[in-house]
């Protein structure tokens, strides 16, 4: 089968806002969950959405019938990582918005999404970042390939697509500490991407003017079928019962090497009982 | 009385480090039993009775060229049939994938990163970089939690004696992902960088030669890490990488050499027990959260270090 007849991709890209991890960070309110004051998009994602371009890039570009469309969820000013993602390139964005998703965890994340894809979907790809940089559990692809019942590749260092008999095919490659391996699936399928497999684009001048004319949709829970109690904190399997913020390291001993400093960090070591 | 399940995947020769550790938590909550995605030896099986397990879960068919699917399906299968109340895993990115999933298949809250327990089964984990330690509970009947290394004792293994085997279902996973080659790379000897007691690891001021480091960490008994800049300029392999997209490690000692310590570096770094840095620029931020700071020249602290090391006969 050729690409024309294998047809035009229409891929997900999914989105984060979170705390910009060069500002502290704090978990707070009765409900223990993150501030997301100082956000932005989430760096990890940038590799998604760069993946996304260079695969529609190589297959065809702009005319070819593809089509990216980056989805969040979250309150209000999550909207502001689609709109990055759409100076960026894509095509249009989606936003699921609703009081009841307030602290949900992985496992009402992953609900919320899989109904939001299922809601605007069929997608042929869903990309995402390897984690988010806030919560970094990195549950949230797995459970949604889980709940869709999609192939998932995850941690792809490299990406790759070609048009087979049955329609599109991935190869990816994953990194293992002891071995890399070659992974291939048929699509529609799920893949994170390290930030191993390119080196993201930033928003140009023309990409930020052409973002004003981009859609986003907004949706609530009941657009996409959910009960409020099937997410948020009801929603959720694990819950915070208690957050601490680390006492900060305090700065130790500091010297200037003056000829003997290997000698006095292992006497700093034999004291330490460390060697 | 809890009934625990340990998971288990790729297994050696015998147990290692992590698998004791995660077995020897496991005794202390309840009664063990194992599910095991791989053939292992006879060793291994022995090794794996020695911790008082009487109960060997196996997949009915290879789950192993499927990724992360077919270990999460028998995972879950095991999970039922062990009736366990609580499941655990290491904390590999893998492994909290098969949890991940297995956790939707289940309807079972899944913690990751554990670093303790308490007698409720409230999890402690740290949260943005280390920046935070969380209390984290599960609120459904079964919980899934991920441990990390180095975070619990093991235990001294009684009489090795092999457990028994029983198969469960797994059924058919499609579609799925499939693994169609895999090529090996080199192995160093040196300790497994999430695992070791002592990290050696070198950035940018390394400058491609990792010798020094490679000397000092061997007197250490230890592993060589590096930041993304030494592993972006390709002087050692990304699987050295210690970082937020790297590796989050807290060995006894961390020795940074030549890392100016940005917030992303400390995010995999910064709960380590005793934090040495060394670095020929005394404004770096590591030293801010360094415990013994060395202002020099890496090429000369160094080899003097690991000569000490040695002459002392440590």
């Amino acid at each position: 089968m050729d690409e024309a007849t294998a047809g035009g991709l229409h891929i997900a890209v999914l989105v984060k806002h979170v705390p910009d991890a060069q500002f502290d960070r704090h978990i707070g309110g009765d409900q223990l969950t993150t501030v997301r004051s100082e956000s932005i998009l989430s760096e990890l994602d940038e590799y998604a959405l760069e993946a996304a371009l260079q695969l529609v890039e190589a297959h065809g570009g702009a005319g070819a019938g593809h089509r990216i469309t980056a989805l969040t969820m979250g309150p209000a000013a999550a909207v502001n990582a689609v709109k990055k993602s759409l100076q960026i390139g894509v095509d249009d964005g989606v936003h699921l918005t609703d009081e009841a998703l307030f602290g949900s965890d992985a496992s009402a994340t992953s609900r919320a999404l899989a109904a939001l894809l299922e809601q605007v979907g069929p997608f042929d790809l869903i990309l995402t970042g390897m984690a988010s940089t806030d919560g970094e559990t990195s549950l949230v692809p797995a459970q949604l390939a889980e709940r869709l019942g999609l192939p998932q590749v995850t941690f792809a260092a490299s990406l790759e697509l070609a048009a087979t008999d049955d329609g599109w095919a991935l190869t990816a490659r994953r990194d293992n500490d002891t071995f890399a391996e070659t992974i291939e699936a048929p699509l529609p399928a799920l893949v994170s991407v390290t930030d191993q497999i390119n080196d993201p684009r930033y928003p140009n001048f023309k990409g930020i003017m052409a973002a004003k004319k981009k859609q986003i949709q907004v949706l609530s829970l009941a657009d996409c079928g959910i009960q409020a109690d099937e997410v948020g904190l009801p929603g959720s399997w694990t819950r915070v019962e208690a957050a601490e913020p680390r006492p900060p390291r305090s700065q130790g001993v500091i010297i200037t090497d003056e000829g003997d400093a290997g000698i006095r960090l292992v006497d700093f070591l034999a004291g330490q009982k460390l060697l | 009385m809890t009934t625990v399940l340990v998971f288990l995947d790729h297994p050696g020769a015998s147990l290692a480090k992590g698998e004791r550790e995660l077995l020897s938590l496991a005794g202390s909550l309840g009664d063990v039993a194992v599910a095991l995605a791989d053939d292992a030896e006879q060793t291994y099986l022995d090794g794996v009775g020695s911790y008082g397990v009487q109960e060997c879960y196996r997949p009915d068919t290879d789950v192993s060229e499927v990724l992360v699917a077919g270990k999460a399906a028998f995972l879950a299968e095991a999970a039922r049939s062990a009736a366990a109340d609580v499941v655990l895993l290491g904390n590999s990115y893998e492994a909290k994938e098969i949890a991940a999933r297995a956790g939707i298949r289940l309807e079972a809250g899944v913690v990751t990163d554990v670093v303790s327990l308490d007698s409720d089964l409230v999890a402690t984990k740290a949260d943005f970089a280390g920046s935070y330690t969380v209390g984290c509970r599960v609120t459904t009947a079964r919980a899934i939690l991920t441990v990390k290394p180095n975070s619990f004792d093991a235990v001294q293994a009684g009489t090795p004696q092999a457990p028994r085997e029983i198969r469960v279902p797994v059924g058919a996973v499609t579609p799925a992902a499939r693994i169609t080659g895999r090529v090996d790379k080199p192995v160093s000897g040196r300790p497994d960088l999430t695992e070791a007691r002592v990290i050696v690891a070198g950035g940018r001021g390394v400058d491609g030669d990792f010798g020094p480091l490679e000397d000092l960490a061997d007197a250490l008994g230890g592993a060589v890490g590096a930041s993304r800049a030494a592993t972006d300029a390709g002087w050692i392999e990304h699987s050295a990488q210690v970082g937020q997209t790297g590796k989050t490690v807290a060995p006894q000692l961390y020795v940074s050499v030549g890392i100016s310590g940005a917030v992303q570096q400390r995010a995999g770094m910064q709960t380590s027990k005793v934090i040495v840095a060394i670095n020929k620029d005394s404004d770096s931020p590591i030293f801010e959260i360094a415990d013994f700071g060395i202002v020099g020249d890496l090429f000369s602290v160094l080899p003097q270090a690991t000569e000490e090391i040695r002459k002392r006969g440590l």
